[in-house]
């Protein structure tokens, strides 16, 4: 295995010596290079090089494999080095020196200078191609980056702004209106800045998300009659979403909406289960009602698991879930909780004292 | 008189601040105008691009992600791209959810996200995945992103699972299972620690136990089976994804 070694490039030739074993040394001639093309850096995945490779003559020295299905090779740069040496293996591989100066050593002279070219031309047209296209996506990418660290210097700047403006309203240095906050606030999420004063990135109530509120309590009315009064925000987040199909709401954004719904009156709101879940449901809604013909359903079985009773009774499974953790923080159920799963049954404590 | 605008230190006062912002605003929001007609196309299409991109806005402070109603999200359409990611996301875990108890690897997401995007759709790197994972743990459905070997498992249920769980996780990302005897040696752990730790993965439906492996009963994390990646999600499970 070729796995921990030092990569050297000369102008004949592509070098690998591995790090421990010092007598095992393999190389490539760079006139066997077809085109080299880089492969990014990834989680896990280390940046490469991979090299396109002629066939090998018949003649060709001996080396580490006779002969491979594959037309080329990887070379894996676990830790850094990728960008330096393609840019350097590029030149020589443009530059071509090894056709003016004859190397020292044996080097293969494999087929006649004529042979040679011919098969050259029909590849230098495509490398030169493929070198054009690298050249317009690299200017490309190098002005788009240039064109973004100007944009993001003139952000920075906003940002300082709305912190000196947010220091300010926190020593009243000056009067601000409940409307000039407003006003404030909408700036921040504008720019997708974090309101300084509350620290939050939600939960900043602007006119967008009272809209917003509105607008999902008008979207929002059937869907939830249609699943008996209850939706978690995941399941609104979707169902909304895909309805737009553009412009899409962020998960903040609908947070923040829904953290609106009561105060603006508005049939529906929001709440927080001990667990963290977070569900919409209507006013008319009464989850600990629902908790009482859980605990019938429950009681006509013997015992349900969350999974049984979402089914029996049309829910998700994690609503079910919540429902019965509900009915257990009230004491209607109690659980067991094994490793086949969490069972709750009618707690008898509670109906037979 | 006309009014003192400033205090006696000379400090400017907010409320001028705050129009001195809105110009500013408007002035920021032609050059992102401009910066999109040249280089909208950069950001869909080239996901390195869109990681610079990102880290450049959480360096000065900004979070082009935070609201769709925001310059970035409208101009770039950064949000778009970002929220329907997260809207697949979901959809692929809920789906998923009854046979992995809500935990899965990021490789396996990735590719089922992949798939359900089509094959016209624009390319999403696992960096993406990420960044919109993130964004979705504020609607309070557990999710969650866990560092194990050099990968990442995914938790999508409110489940608690503490640096307890997490670790054994980890221990367990190698083989795809853990055994009792490994937690102790590997963590120095006693037995009655590991056992509630697993315990808890087999209720949450995380793990499945294996007693009939030779030797003890080994703990097999359903994420993690290899065999499992490419199976097809089924019209069953993706009516379940659907409410």
């Amino acid at each position: 295995r070729f796995d921990n070694g030092i990569l050297l490039l000369s102008t004949h030739r592509l070098i690998w010596r591995d790090q421990k074993n010092h007598e095992c040394c393999i190389a490539v001639p760079l006139s066997q290079i077809v085109f080299i093309e880089e492969q990014a850096a990834g989680i896990g995945k280390s940046a490469k090089i991979v090299v396109h490779l002629h066939p090998a003559s018949s003649n060709k020295e001996p080396g580490p494999f006779q002969s491979s299905k594959y037309s080329y090779i990887k070379l894996s740069f676990k830790e850094h080095g990728q960008i330096e040496f393609y840019r350097r293996l590029s030149e020589e591989i443009t530059q071509r020196r090894w056709e003016n100066m004859p190397a020292a050593q044996n080097v293969q002279v494999n087929k006649s200078p004529q042979v040679r070219r011919i098969r050259a031309v029909g590849i230098v047209g495509i490398e030169r191609k493929l070198e054009e296209k690298r050249k317009e996506t690299d200017k490309n990418i190098s002005e788009a980056f240039e064109d973004l660290s100007k944009l993001m210097e003139k952000a920075k700047e906003m940002v300082e702004l709305s912190k000196s403006i947010a220091n300010k309203i926190k020593e009243k240095q000056g009067d601000i209106t409940e409307d000039e906050t407003i006003r404030f606030k909408s700036y921040l999420l504008s720019m997708g800045i974090a309101n300084p004063v509350t620290r939050e990135t939600y939960g900043s109530g602007t006119h967008y998300h009272m809209q917003l509120a509105k607008q999902l309590a008008g979207i929002l009315q059937t869907p939830l009659e249609e699943r008996g009064g209850i939706m978690s925000l995941t399941e609104v987040y979707c169902l909304v979403n895909r309805a737009r199909g553009l412009e899409l709401l962020s998960p903040e954004d609908l947070v923040n909406a829904c953290k609106m719904l009561e105060s603006l009156k508005l049939p529906l709101r929001l709440r927080i289960f001990d667990s963290g879940v977070m569900v919409i449901e209507l006013q008319s809604h009464n989850e600990e009602e629902m908790v009482a013909s859980a605990l019938e359903t429950v009681s006509e079985k013997g015992s349900l698991t969350a999974d049984e009773f979402a089914k029996l009774v049309g829910m998700s499974v994690l609503l079910a879930k919540e429902r019965l953790l509900l009915a257990e923080k009230m004491g209607h159920l109690c659980r067991d909780d094994s490793v086949e799963g969490l069972r709750f049954y009618p707690n008898l404590f509670m109906t037979q004292s | 008189l006309p009014q003192a605008k400033y205090k006696e230190r000379g400090t400017v006062l907010a409320e001028d601040q705050l129009a001195q912002m809105s110009k500013q605003l408007d002035m920021f929001k032609t050059n992102l105008e401009e910066f999109a007609s040249k280089h909208k196309q950069e950001i869909r299409k080239n996901p390195q691009f869109r990681v610079q991109f990102q880290d450049m806005c959480a360096t000065i402070g900004v979070d082009p992600l935070a609201s769709g109603k925001g310059f970035w999200s409208e101009m770039l359409g950064v949000g778009d791209f970002y929220y329907e990611l997260g809207v697949q996301i979901i959809e692929v875990c809920l789906a998923l959810k009854h046979r992995n108890g809500g935990l899965i690897t990021l490789e396996e997401l990735h590719q089922q996200v992949l798939k359900g995007r089509g094959k016209f759709a624009q390319d999403v790197s696992q960096d993406d995945l990420l960044r919109a994972i993130k964004k979705l743990k504020v609607l309070g459905n557990g999710f969650g992103i866990i560092p194990v070997g050099g990968t990442y498992l995914i938790q999508s249920v409110p489940a608690e699972l503490n640096m307890d769980h997490t670790v054994v996780l980890q221990l367990a990302e190698k083989k795809g299972y853990v055994t009792v005897s490994e937690i102790r040696s590997s963590l120095k752990w006693e037995t009655e620690r590991a056992k509630q730790v697993l315990e808890h993965l087999l209720k949450e439906g995380m793990a499945w136990l294996d007693t009939q492996a030779a030797g003890e009963p080994q703990y097999w994390l359903p994420a993690l089976f290899t065999e499992l990646y490419s199976q097809e999600i089924t019209p069953e499970e993706a009516k379940e994804a659907i409410p």
